[in-house]
C-alpha cells in the first residue's frame, strides 16, 4: 500500500513544522513505556527542585546517635554511619545526578554539534582536521577519558561535568557532522542558498533545527550515560566527594558498611537504577516517535 | 586486504601520537609541581632538584613531549613511576594482561547471552520471553555495574559463600568480575541484536529464501543472522572499549591488580607517568580491537570485502 | 471448454492489521489459473496485487498480515489450511515466484550460485556436486556464464540480477510461476530483455504463468488470459483477445481508454476520474460505484458477483445480471 507523498510547498513548512511536533507528541503519549519513564523523571525532577520541601532536614544533617538506622517510619530509608537520612540524601541527590546529567550533555551537545555542524557544513580540510580530532577522542573509552580530566583538573561538582560533558563530545560530532551532510544536499537548502542566505543563517535557521531529532534522542540517552559516568567517578573517590550527596558518592560511602547495613548503598543504587531506566524508556520511546520508519 | 590492513596499521599511528599528545598536554598543564607533590613539604631544594632531573622535567613542553615519544618508540620506556622510580612500561604491562582478561571475559559473557537471547526475541516478537528479555536488558542497561558488583558480592559471596568476593586468579574467582562488567554490554547486545534482526527479517531477500521453501530455523541462521551481524560487530567492538574502561570500576570493587586499578591508586598519588601509561595501553589496544572489527566487516560482507582490493 | 484450473482462488480475503486501523487489501477474490497458461493480473498501484500474489503461497507477512478467508486451492489442496511442512515441499518446488525488485531479493552475502543451488537441494533428493551442477547450468539458462557462480549479488547489475531470480525460481522445475512485475524495476531497454526470456523460459519448462503487471503492453505481449484487479478484487478476467476486443467492466473499459493506442488516432485521452478508495474505508456495495459512469442504486450497497458472460469470460458487475437469473 504506497502512499503518494506531496511534497509541501514552502508557504506550507511552518505550519507543517508545527504539526509535526505535535505528531511526535501524539505518537510518544502512544507508547506506555515512554509514558512511564517520562512519569518517573518528571517525579525525579520535582524531588530535586523541592528538594528542601521534601527532606527539609537537609544532606548533611548528622545526628550520631541515630546512626545505622533500618528503614523505617522517621527515616523511610534508614540512616547512615554518621545518622543522617539515606532519604534525605538521595533527594538532594537527585539534585546534584540530575544537573550533572543535564549539564554535561548540554556542553556535549554545544561543542560537538558546533564541532559536528563545521565539519559536515564545509567539509574538505575542517572536516578531516575536525573529525580526526574527534576519531583520537573515540580511541580512548570515554569513562577513561573523563578519569583522565578528572585528574588533571581535580574532582569538584563543575571539573566532574565538564570532564564527562567532553568525554562525549565526539558522539555528538558525529551525529550532527552525519545529518548535516545528508540535509546538504538537499533542495530546501539550495534554495535558501539562492535566496541569498548566508553560512551562519543556514546553519542557525535550517540545519540545527533539522538535525534536532536524532541529537533528541541521543540526548535524552547520553544524560543517562553522563550520570552513570559521573556516578563511577565519586564510586572510584575521583568525582564528588563526601558530603556531597551525589549517588555515586553515596555508594562509595556505603561500601564499607555493605554487609551489616547495605540500605545505604540499596537506595543511592535503586535511585540511580530508576533514572536510567526511565532516560532509557523516554529516548526508546523518542527515537521510535521521532522516526516511525525505525519503529519495529 | 592485506594493503588495506597495512594501511590501517599506519592510520594507527597518528591516532595514537594524538591520544600520547592529549594526555601529555593535560597532565603537564595539571597544577602543582611534580616533585613537591611527591616529595612532601620537609624535601630539600636537592632532593626536588634531583627528582626532577631523574624525571626529565626541566626541560620544556615541546623537548619533553619528543622525548616521550621518542623513548616510548626506540626503548619502549615511558618515564618512571614517581612514587617507586620504576618503569611504567614494565608495571603497565605486568597488570595488563589481566585488564585484557578480564575484558575479554565481559566480552564473552556478554555475547553469550546478548546474540542467543536476541535472535530469538527477534523471532518471537511481542511473545512473553521477549517482552520479558527486553524488560531485563533494559534493567541491564539501567544498573551501574559497580553496583551490581557490590549487590553480587554481597549475595553470592556473603550470603550464600558460593563464590570468591576478591581476587582474580582461579575460575570461581573470575565468575563474579566477568558477570559485573558483561551485565550492560550483554544487555545492549541483546537489544541490538534484536533489532537488527528484525530490520533483517523483514527484508525482500528472507522473502525470496520463504518462497524457495526454507525452512524457517534456516531462513535464520543462513541468512537473517549473517546480514544482522554487521550493526551486531560494531557494537561489539564499541562495548569492548567500554570494558576496558568499565574494568576500573571493576577492578576496584573486587580488589584485581589491573591497569585500571593501578590508574586509579596513580591518580589519587598524582604519579602521572602511570596514568599516562595506563591510557596509551588502553587506547592503542581499543584502537587494534577497532581494527579487527573493520576486518571482520570484510570478512561477514563480501560488499565491504570487495572495496578493499 | 471444461479443463480444471491448477490453481484456483475462491472469495479470498486478507486484512493489513495496523494500530492506525485495518486494511481490507483483498476482497473477495476469484482467480483461476489453467495448466500451460499465461493468466496477466492487472492492477493499479495498491489494488492489492502483490498481497494476492504472496497469498498463493501464504507468503503474506504475518503480523501484520492475515488471510481472513477464502481458499487457494491447487490442485485440488487447500494452501490457506495445509501444514507449514508441507507448504514448504510446494513453495520453490511447484509454485515459485519472481519479485518485483531484483536490487534487495537476493540475499548480499550469499554467492548467487549458492542462493540457485540451496533451492535444488531443498527440493531434490541430490548430492552437493550434482546440485551445484544443476544450479551452473540454470545460471548458463539464464544467460549468465557458470563462471559467475561464486559472485556475490553487487557484482551484477539489476537485470542480471533478475536473470538470478528466474534461475532461482525455475531451478526445480515449477509447474506454477508467479511474476509479481518483474520487469518494472528494471531499465526500459533490459526489461524486453527480460521478459523475453521469461517467455522463452516459460515454454521450455512448461510452465503455468501469473505475470502480474500495471503495464497493459506486458500483458499483450505475453498473456493469454487477463484478471483486471480493483480495490482487492478481480472484477473481470477474460481471454486476452475477447477482453482487448469486448472489454465489459466499466473499469475495464476506462481502462484500455486511458492509454494511447498508436494505431488509432484518439482526439484524446480520458483518464478514469477519482481515485482509488482508500483500502482502510472502501465505498460499501461495488467498490468502483464512487467512480462508475454507470452506477445505479444497487451498486452503492450490494457488492456484485460474479457473472459468467461466455466460457472464461466473467465480470463483476450490476450491468450484467448474475449468473443465476441467466441460466
Amino acid at each position: 500500500m504506497e502512499k503518494k507523498n506531496n511534497t509541501p510547498a514552502p508557504t506550507q513548512q511552518v505550519a507543517q513544522k508545527r504539526n509535526q511536533w505535535k505528531e511526535v507528541w501524539r505518537r510518544l503519549r502512544q507508547n506506555k513505556m515512554a509514558m512511564v519513564g517520562l512519569a518517573i523523571l518528571i517525579i525525579l525532577a520535582l524531588a530535586a527542585i523541592f528538594a528542601d520541601v521534601i527532606a527539609p532536614n537537609g544532606f548533611d544533617n548528622q545526628v550520631i546517635k541515630d546512626r545505622f538506622q533500618t528503614p523505617n517510619s522517621t527515616h523511610w530509608f534508614g540512616t547512615d554511619n554518621l545518622g543522617r537520612g539515606v532519604f534525605d540524601r538521595v533527594i538532594h541527590g537527585a539534585r546534584v545526578s540530575l544537573s550533572i546529567g543535564i549539564i554535561s550533555v548540554s556542553i556535549a551537545i554545544v561543542f560537538g554539534g558546533l564541532l559536528g555542524a563545521l565539519a559536515g557544513f564545509y567539509g574538505g580540510r575542517v572536516d578531516n582536521v575536525i573529525m580526526r580530532s574527534m576519531d583520537i577522542l573515540l580511541a580512548i573509552p570515554s569513562i577513561l577519558l573523563a578519569i583522565s580530566i578528572v585528574s588533571a583538573l581535580g574532582g569538584g561538582l563543575f571539573n566532574v561535568m565538564l570532564a564527562v560533558g567532553i568525554s562525549s563530545i565526539p558522539g555528538y560530532a558525529r551525529i550532527v557532522r552525519a545529518s548535516v551532510i545528508t540535509l546538504k544536499g538537499q533542495e530546501f537548502i539550495e534554495a535558501a542558498r539562492a535566496i541569498g542566505a548566508n553560512d551562519s543563517r543556514i546553519i542557525m535557521k535550517h540545519i540545527i533545527p533539522n538535525s534536532l531529532a536524532p541529537i533528541i534522542v541521543q540526548g535524552t540517552l547520553g544524560v543517562a550515560g553522563a550520570i552513570l559516568s559521573a556516578a563511577g567517578l565519586s564510586f572510584i573517590g575521583l568525582g564528588l566527594s563526601p558530603p556531597n550527596p551525589e549517588w555515586g558518592a553515596m555508594l562509595s560511602g556505603g561500601r564499607d558498611y555493605i554487609r551489616d547495613h547495605m540500605h545505604m548503598t540499596l537506595f543511592p543504587g535503586l535511585m540511580i537504577m530508576a533514572t536510567i531506566f526511565a532516560l532509557n524508556l523516554l529516548g526508546d520511546g523518542l527515537r521510535d516517535a521521532l522516526d516511525p520508519k525505525l519503529k519495529n | 586486504m592485506l594493503r588495506y590492513i597495512a594501511r590501517r596499521l599506519l592510520l594507527l599511528i597518528p591516532v595514537i601520537l594524538g591520544v600520547t599528545l592529549i594526555t601529555f598536554t593535560m597532565l603537564y598543564f595539571t597544577p602543582g609541581d611534580p616533585a613537591r607533590l611527591t616529595l612532601g613539604e620537609q624535601a630539600g631544594a636537592e632532593q626536588l632538584e634531583q627528582f626532577r632531573e631523574i624525571h626529565g622535567l626541566n626541560d620544556g613542553y615541546v623537548v619533553r613531549f619528543v622525548n616521550y615519544i621518542k623513548n616510548a618508540v626506540f626503548h619502549q620506556d615511558l618515564g618512571l613511576s614517581y612514587r617507586n622510580r620504576q618503569p611504567v612500561f614494565a608495571e603497565v604491562a605486568s597488570r595488563f594482561p589481566t585488564t585484557l582478561k578480564l575484558a575479554g571475559l565481559g566480552v564473552l559473557v556478554a555475547i553469550s547471552i546478548g546474540i542467543p537471547v536476541g535472535i530469538i526475541s527477534a523471532t518471537k516478537q511481542y511473545s512473553l520471553f521477549d517482552s520479558v528479555s527486553m524488560i531485563f536488558a533494559l534493567i541491564g542497561v539501567s544498573m551501574p555495574n559497580f553496583w551490581q558488583g557490590m549487590l553480587m558480592i554481597l549475595f553470592f559471596s556473603v550470603y550464600l559463600k558460593w563464590l570468591p568476593s576478591s581476587g582474580f586468579n582461579t575460575f570461581q574467582q573470575m565468575i563474579l568480575p566477568a558477570l559485573t562488567i558483561g551485565t550492560s554490554t550483554a544487555a545492549v547486545i541483546t537489544r541490538m541484536t534484536r533489532s537488527s534482526m528484525l530490520e533483517v527479517i523483514r527484508q525482500d531477500y528472507i522473502r525470496t529464501a520463504r518462497a524457495k521453501g526454507q525452512k524457517e530455523s534456516k531462513i535464520i541462521t543462513r541468512h537473517a543472522l549473517g546480514n544482522a551481524m554487521i550493526p551486531i560487530v560494531t557494537v561489539i567492538g564499541l562495548q569492548f572499549g567500554y570494558l576496558l574502561g568499565g574494568a576500573v570500576l571493576t577492578e576496584s570493587i573486587f580488589g584485581i591488580p589491573g591497569v585500571g586499578r593501578l590508574m586509579v591508586d596513580a591518580i589519587k598519588q598524582k604519579d602521572y607517568p602511570v596514568v599516562q601509561g595506563g591510557v596509551l595501553f588502553i587506547a592503542v589496544t581499543f584502537s587494534v580491537v577497532n581494527l579487527f572489527i573493520d576486518i571482520l566487516y570484510a570478512y561477514l560482507d563480501p560488499r565491504i570485502r570487495s572495496q578493499y582490493k | 471448454m471444461t479443463k480444471k484450473p491448477l490453481l484456483e482462488i475462491k472469495n479470498l480475503h486478507v486484512h493489513y492489521i495496523t494500530n492506525e486501523g485495518t486494511v481490507q487489501a483483498i476482497n473477495d477474490l476469484n482467480l483461476e489459473l489453467y495448466p500451460g497458461e499465461t493468466l496477466g493480473l492487472v492492477g493499479e498501484t495498491g489494488a492489492g496485487k502483490t498481497t494476492t500474489a504472496l497469498a498463493m503461497m501464504r507468503l503474506v507477512p504475518n503480523p501484520p498480515g492475515k488471510i481472513v478467508s477464502g481458499e487457494v486451492l491447487y490442485k485440488g489442496k487447500n494452501l490457506v489450511e495445509m501444514k507449514e511442512a508441507d507448504l514448504r515441499k510446494i513453495r520453490g518446488n511447484q509454485i515459485s515466484m519472481i519479485f518485483q525488485d531484483p536490487m534487495t531479493s537476493l540475499n548480499p552475502i550469499m554467492t548467487v550460485g549458492d542462493q540457485i543451488r540451496e533451492g535444488i537441494m531443498l527440493h531434490q533428493k541430490v548430492d552437493k556436486a550434482t546440485a551445484t551442477k544443476r544450479a551452473m547450468d540454470m545460471l548458463e539458462v539464464v544467460g549468465i556464464p557458470m563462471e559467475r557462480y561464486d559472485e556475490y549479488p553487487h557484482q551484477f547489475s539489476g537485470g542480471m540480477k533478475q536473470r538470478v531470480v528466474i534461475a532461482i525460481s525455475l531451478s526445480c522445475n515449477p509447474e506454477i510461476l508467479i511474476a509479481d512485475e518483474p520487469t518494472t524495476a528494471l531499465d526500459v531497454t533490459i526489461q524486453a530483455q527480460v521478459l523475453q526470456l521469461m517467455e522463452n523460459l516459460k515454454v521450455e519448462f512448461d510452465t503455468s504463468m501469473l505475470m502480474i503487471t500495471h503495464d497493459l503492453g506486458v500483458v499483450a505481449k505475453v498473456c493469454d488470459h487477463v484478471a483486471i484487479m480493483y480495490a482487492g478484487t478481480v472484477i473481470e478476467h477474460a481471454q486476452k483477445h475477447k477482453l482487448y476486443r469486448t472489454p465489459k467492466h466499466p473499469y475495464t473499459i476506462g481502462l484500455f481508454e486511458s492509454i494511447p493506442n498508436v494505431h488509432e488516432t484518439t482526439e484524446r485521452l480520458k483518464p478514469i476520474i477519482g481515485l482509488m478508495p482508500d483500502p482502510t474505508d472502501l465505498p460499501t456495495g461495488c467498490t468502483f460505484h464512487p467512480r462508475c459512469p454507470h452506477a445505479m442504486d444497487i451498486c452503492k450497497v450490494e457488492f456484485p458477483e460474479v457473472t459468467h458472460l461466455s466460457d472464461e469470460h466473467w465480470v463483476r458487475c450490476h450491468l450484467y445480471p448474475a449468473d443465476k437469473e441467466v441460466e
